[in-house]
């Protein structure tokens, strides 16, 4: 999957170009505010984006066991405010006192439906359903579900830009997020309950961009005036097939809520941002480690703005019609 | 894998240089500065922004306390550099005043966005 996504996007890449321009539609902005693509969680925005790649060292387990992944993802927009997502991974797994495991994760998709875009309030909103394919990856080494997971999601972005003029230094602050329900389609897998979550992240980020271009000129020069420290914090909690509500515990084979703190900044520009977190796991059977995320990201859409950056129906599309 | 990933970001990398891509334009300096105060009153509000604009499809207004425009409406790029984009104004008594600016890049992106300046007693 990884080398068609790889050959068929390189032919896009290098072939278009030469397209009719048409009015061309931003990716993550709200009026003022620029949002940018978060690292832990799904973006409230449809977006022409790849990310190449995410490189993460993930948290230790429990065991003391170590684990890294290389990710590739891509949102392409079909229309102005619908477009789908995809994601591969590859996962190395060194356990502790045995020997290592590595090969591909499954393949992830999504679609998404921009429900609104509130310029003046600076708000956003959208709808999506992501699907992680079960059997598409190395189910024994890589860490590939045997089974699909279908996951309704609600994502938001609410900038703080009309805060009143006295909270003015506030105003540079964000707020994203997203909130959604898995539901595995096999009920066990080797033993091992899959259980329906409610899953919910948030960015709480700090524009540092929004601070000097819209509130304050405090003197911040390249790079700096393009830098967005955040913290990112997600949640995963099971609901059914073992989950005991009166204690949040699941009959041993599960936890209660688990999850991550990732504080971390982003930087962003023209055509690409760049994003650095320490990831904090919480949470019952988590390892005590911090893991690190490093994500390099390109914007399609101004990269490619007459071409792979339009969407591929609709106004603007980048057929030109 | 490591090494095919990173050779496909470096292959986008170089497609875009060699399209020469444009991109959304940010608001990149100002004058009167944001968010600052000026003793003199200007006579005219300077944007300087990361992409050339396109003038025809670009705008600046200026307003004052109670939403009154206070530009000349002569919005345009200065000189033969479009990222440069200005507006004059009529004379402006001490108060406060909001610039807001709507700029699309030579590629038809758009952006907006507004800022505040004071002109002091």
């Amino acid at each position: 999957m990884l080398s068609r996504l790889k050959t068929g996007g390189a032919a896009l890449v290098c072939t278009g170009g030469v397209l009719i321009g048409h009015a061309a539609l931003a990716h993550g902005f709200a009026g003022d505010r620029f949002f940018p693509a978060t690292l832990q969680t799904d973006d409230p925005f449809v977006a022409d984006e790849a990310s190449l790649p995410t490189l993460t060292k993930n948290p230790d387990d429990p065991t003391g066991g170590q684990s890294y992944t290389v990710e590739t993802d891509i949102a392409k927009r079909l229309t102005s405010d619908f477009g789908l997502t995809a994601a591969y991974s590859w996962n190395y797994f060194q356990p502790k006192g045995a020997a290592a495991q590595y090969g591909f994760g499954g393949l992830s998709t999504g679609a998404q439906y921009q429900l609104f875009i509130d310029n003046d309030h600076e708000f956003m909103g959208l709808l999506g359903v992501d699907v992680d394919w079960g059997h598409t990856g190395a189910v024994n080494r890589g860490g590939a579900d045997d089974h699909t997971t279908v996951s309704p999601t609600f994502d938001f972005g609410k900038g703080m830009g009309d805060l009143p003029d006295d909270l003015m230094w506030l105003k540079p602050f964000a707020v994203t997020g997203n909130i959604g329900v898995s539901f595995p389609t096999r009920v066990n897998s080797a033993g091992t309950l899959n259980q329906n979550t409610f899953n919910a992240g948030f960015a709480i980020e700090y524009s540092l961009e929004y601070l000097e271009h819209h509130v304050k000129d405090v003197g911040l020069s390249a790079p700096f005036d393009r830098l967005i420290p955040l913290v990112e914090i997600t949640s995963t909690t099971p609901f059914n097939r073992g989950f005991n509500p009166d204690n949040g515990f699941t009959n041993g084979t599960g936890n209660g809520t688990t999850g991550l703190v990732a504080p971390g900044v982003i930087w962003a520009g023209q055509y690409s941002q760049i994003g650095l977190e320490a990831m904090i796991p919480y949470g019952e059977g988590q390892g005590h480690g911090v893991g690190v995320l490093m994500q390099m990201h390109f914007f399609l859409d101004d990269l490619f703005p007459d071409s792979i950056g339009r969407p591929i129906l609709g106004a603007g599309n980048l057929f030109g019609a | 894998m490591i090494r095919q990933v990173l050779a496909f970001a470096a292959g986008i990398a170089l497609c875009a240089s060699l399209n020469a891509a444009q991109a959304h334009a940010f608001l990149d300096t100002a004058d009167p500065t944001v968010g600052g105060t000026v003793k003199a009153a200007p006579q005219v509000v300077t944007l300087t922004f990361t992409e050339g604009l396109e003038p025809r499809f670009s705008s600046i207004m200026v307003e004052d306390s109670t939403g009154q425009r206070v530009d000349l409406g002569d919005a345009h790029t200065t000189g033969d550099d479009p990222t440069h984009f200005a507006v004059g104004l009529k004379p402006l008594p001490p108060g406060s005043y909001k610039v807001l600016w709507r700029a699309t890049s030579v590629d038809t992106h758009k952006t907006n966005g507004s800022y505040s300046f004071t002109v002091a007693p």
